[in-house]
């Protein structure tokens, strides 16, 4: 690790001042720390928020929705009875998701902002287009956990299992920096790398997300979130699908599809959406939509898998909204 | 350095860290603790594993600035003297141990879920341990170490009231 001050700011705009050029946000660390020991990030001050008030736990106000804090632990959003009552996709897309000790470490805000898998980007050694070199090693080489679906220069995949989940229930962020505040759809803060955008999310310099917002007209929905994995646990998605809808008298409205694991973005395919809207989620339904999800899909040389595979998990997903 | 002031396993310790140093350094290093393994440190395999404020983390991947003014529980603190307490028990009992250097992880998660949960069932407890990776068992005999640990604690539970 390359050497760095550390401050532990106590409150929010003392955090958002100190968050200066050079400087990084450290929350539950699991991520972050992981880059710094490998040299893939080297602040120069650590800018700890644990110690920010406010910024933990969740709570849910009468008809005013899901307010969930950046600094909440995973684990706290995993076993709130009350929550899973509300929301109980948080849960599900929660279970598979790294390791215990990863769950009481890793925050609400951490998982949202955290960097790709690729095995290319992760090495130090390797100089690719991300971090500044002239090509993706993924696109020619060992690519069997990479994109088949939106990636343009880079071919690594939105990691998340939880923001898929999110989107499907049109969750919003709300960004605070030292220049003001700003809210955004959770959807649009991920961009696949491309061109001049060497990087996977638009927060920008300085800003931090201070809280996930889940309206209560979402909360009426009903979800349903799986994940396929190379070993049944302690593993990355291979591919992940969130769904979601209101149900009224066994049709569909609202319907959200979401995917992890696809694309360098959480892919949520409107197209199948549409065709969901006013169904009933019957057989014929959910396996257009599984057909559409993937329309446009281009494997790369070990990963034409994850076709079939996304496709059958977006049927049964889609299914057991209703069987 | 910074100098931090931490609470481990009861006693209060104060010592000067470096700001790029974990708390398992601190541990092995600084307090003679090296109940604590140092492994992956990327805190993927859990052999670091100890409680921070009563909640199970891996201790390679906490900052030893930031556990001033905390609490942290480490393996060392389980048995009395050389009275292994009934997890570390159960693990020797069953033949969990081969090599050895998961288990101080594993005893420590071990406690973590038997606090939570016990009396879990086969998946719970393979879910609650999928954070602790050993190389040497298959995981059977640890499995079957924290269902016999879990037994015991719980008749002793029983003896108490």
């Amino acid at each position: 690790m390359n050497a760095f001050s550390y401050v532990r700011p106590r409150t929010l705009s003392d955090g958002l001042r100190l968050l200066r050029s050079g400087a990084s946000a450290l929350a539950g660390g699991t991520d972050l720390l992981g880059l710094m020991k490998d040299g893939l990030a080297r602040p120069e001050l650590l800018v700890d928020l644990t110690g920010i008030e406010g910024l933990r736990g969740w709570s849910r106000a009468k008809g005013k929705g899901l307010r969930i804090g950046a600094l909440t632990p995973l684990v706290e959003l995993e076993e709130a009875e009350e929550l899973h009552r509300a929301m109980p996709i948080l849960r599900e897309s929660l279970r598979d998701a790294a390791t215990l000790q990863l769950r009481t470490m890793g925050t609400v805000g951490g998982n949202l902002l955290q960097r790709n898998r690729c095995w290319y980007f992760r090495d130090q050694a390797t100089a690719c287009w991300l971090k500044g070199g002239t090509k993706c090693f993924a696109v020619e080489g060992e690519n069997r956990l990479h994109a088949i679906l939106g990636a343009h220069e880079c071919v690594a995949v939105a990691p998340s299992d939880l923001v898929p989940a999110l989107i499907a229930y049109d969750a919003e962020i709300a960004l605070a920096s030292s220049r003001g505040r700003r809210t955004m759809k959770l959807a649009d803060l991920y961009v696949a790398p491309h061109g001049r955008e060497r990087r996977e999310h638009v927060l920008r310099p300085g800003e931090l997300i201070t809280e996930v917002r889940v309206s209560e007209s979402a909360l009426a929905r009903k979800g349903a979130f799986q994940k396929a994995m190379e070993r049944k646990a302690w593993s990355f998605a291979l591919v992940s699908v969130a769904a979601a809808a209101r149900i009224e008298r066994g049709v569909a409205r609202d319907v959200r599809l979401v995917l992890g694991g696809v694309a360098p973005i959480p892919w949520r395919v409107v197209a199948a959406e549409r065709g969901l809207e006013g169904s009933g989620f019957d057989e014929a339904a959910c396996a257009e939509a599984a057909d559409r999800a993937l329309q446009g899909a281009a494997p790369l040389r070990d990963n034409g898998y994850k076709l079939p595979l996304a496709r059958e998990l977006v049927r049964r997903t889609l299914r057991s909204l209703v069987v | 350095m910074t100098r931090i002031t931490v609470t481990v396993n009861g006693a209060r310790e104060e010592t000067a860290v470096e700001a790029h140093e974990s708390l398992l350094t601190t541990l092995r290093e600084r307090l003679g603790l090296p109940g604590s393994k140092n492994a992956c440190e990327q805190g993927e395999c859990g052999s670091c594993s100890v409680l921070l404020d009563d909640v199970l983390v891996c201790a390679c991947l906490v900052l030893a600035a930031s556990v001033d003014g905390r609490e942290v529980r480490t393996v060392e603190s389980l048995a009395d003297g050389s009275a292994l307490d009934p997890v570390q028990r159960a693990f020797v009992e069953t033949g969990a141990v081969q090599c050895g250097f998961c288990t101080p992880g594993l005893v420590v998660a071990t406690h973590a879920l038997l606090r939570e949960n016990p009396e879990p069932s086969l998946a719970e407890i393979r879910e609650a341990l999928s954070g602790n990776l050993c190389r040497c068992t298959g995981y059977g005999q640890i499995v079957e170490a924290v269902q016999r640990a879990a037994k015991t604690m719980y008749l002793h539970g029983l003896d108490d009231e």
